[in-house]
């Protein structure tokens, strides 16, 4: 149950941290999973829709048709940010301990959007179109955050 | 190329600030010195353990604090072959739904000091506390129950006669009035 500190006054409610977990594995398929891969490698993936529309991060089935996506497409690691939202303040399971911004980010060459962090500095330099690119994490294994963040390019 | 990726690692984890409350904070102040202390109902007479303040069945606040011994009888248990992440128990290992002698609500804890095998419902058990040099505000204080080598309890007819002084608890309040 919980864990209290030193004696608490007579008269005061117990406190104490309560952290629930769940330690999820979770299987990525095969899209996913070759999204991921890229990413590990240093290389953002799209995936070719029904109607010639790049997706990514890619879909198994294309959102508006639902036919099966199969051909992958690589794409650079320049983007535009088409919303955001700036978080003054990170909470502490934030990667980026200083102001930053939540994105919709379009990856050049895609006709959807990956959220991501952009890291701007400062809420003035956020601008709904400006151009960002990749900024890669020192180590890599094959998850979203292997891209630490975005930055203005 | 290099490896696929099939599987990934997504833990979720709440960090809570978590309250006691003035009931519980009481009952884990007497854990804290190696006692169990349960709450009365002003309704039914029954004894609530670990109290929340409020009886379950009236809703009415419940002051009367109630010393309860460390002994208890199991109502009804399960053995768990799994292991359960982040738990420091090897299994298997025997959960159990306990009733402390003089109440009236299971509590969920652990049964050794036997054979998982030789655990049985209506089995009687005694609280084996840790050191007290480790006991805080937890009921963790409580390393595990283990039998006694009582003859076991029929609950059935333990269920019955608690019921039956609830019932006369109440015909006494009420005749008192």
């Amino acid at each position: 149950m919980t864990q209290a500190g030193s004696a608490p006054a007579p008269d005061t409610v117990l406190r104490a941290g309560f952290d629930v977990g769940f330690t999820y594995t979770r299987m990525v398929g095969p899209v996913i999973g070759e999204f991921l891969a890229g990413l590990r490698d240093g290389q953002i993936k799209g995936i070719k829709g029904s109607q010639g529309r790049v997706i990514c991060p890619p879909t198994e089935y294309d959102p508006q048709t639902a036919e099966e996506c199969t051909e992958f497409v690589n794409l650079p690691e320049t983007g535009t940010v088409e919303t955001f939202n700036w978080v003054q303040q990170p909470r502490a399971k934030h990667l980026l301990q200083k102001p930053f911004a939540w994105a919709l980010i379009r990856i050049d060459g895609a006709d959807t959007s990956l959220l991501h962090m952009v890291d701007a500095g400062n809420e003035a330099k956020m601008k709904r179109g400006m151009k960002v690119k990749v900024r890669w994490a020192a180590e890599r294994r094959g998850f979203i955050t292997d891209i630490a963040c975005f930055e203005p390019a | 190329m290099s490896e696929k990726i099939e599987m990934i690692e997504c833990p979720v984890t709440l960090s809570y600030n978590f309250s006691a409350g003035a009931a519980p904070t009481r009952f884990l102040r007497g854990m804290k010195d190696g006692r169990l202390t349960g709450q009365r109902s002003p309704l039914t007479g029954k004894v609530i353990v670990p109290p929340r303040g409020a009886c379950p069945e009236s809703g009415l606040p419940t002051s009367e604090e109630v010393a309860l011994p460390d002994t208890a009888t199991v109502i009804t248990f399960t053995i768990v072959y799994l292991p359960i992440p982040t738990s420091k128990l090897d299994p298997p290992f025997v959960v159990a739904k306990l009733v402390l002698d003089n109440s009236d609500q299971t509590f969920i804890l652990l049964v050794s000091g036997c054979a998982n095998e030789d655990v049985k419902i209506g089995m009687r058990v005694k609280a084996v506390w840790k050191d007290q040099s480790e006991w805080d505000y937890s009921m963790d204080n409580i390393a595990y129950f283990e039998p006694t080598g009582e003859p076991p309890v029929d609950i059935e007819a333990l269920k019955t006669r608690r019921l039956a002084e609830a019932r006369q608890y109440i015909e006494k309040k009420a005749g008192s009035k």
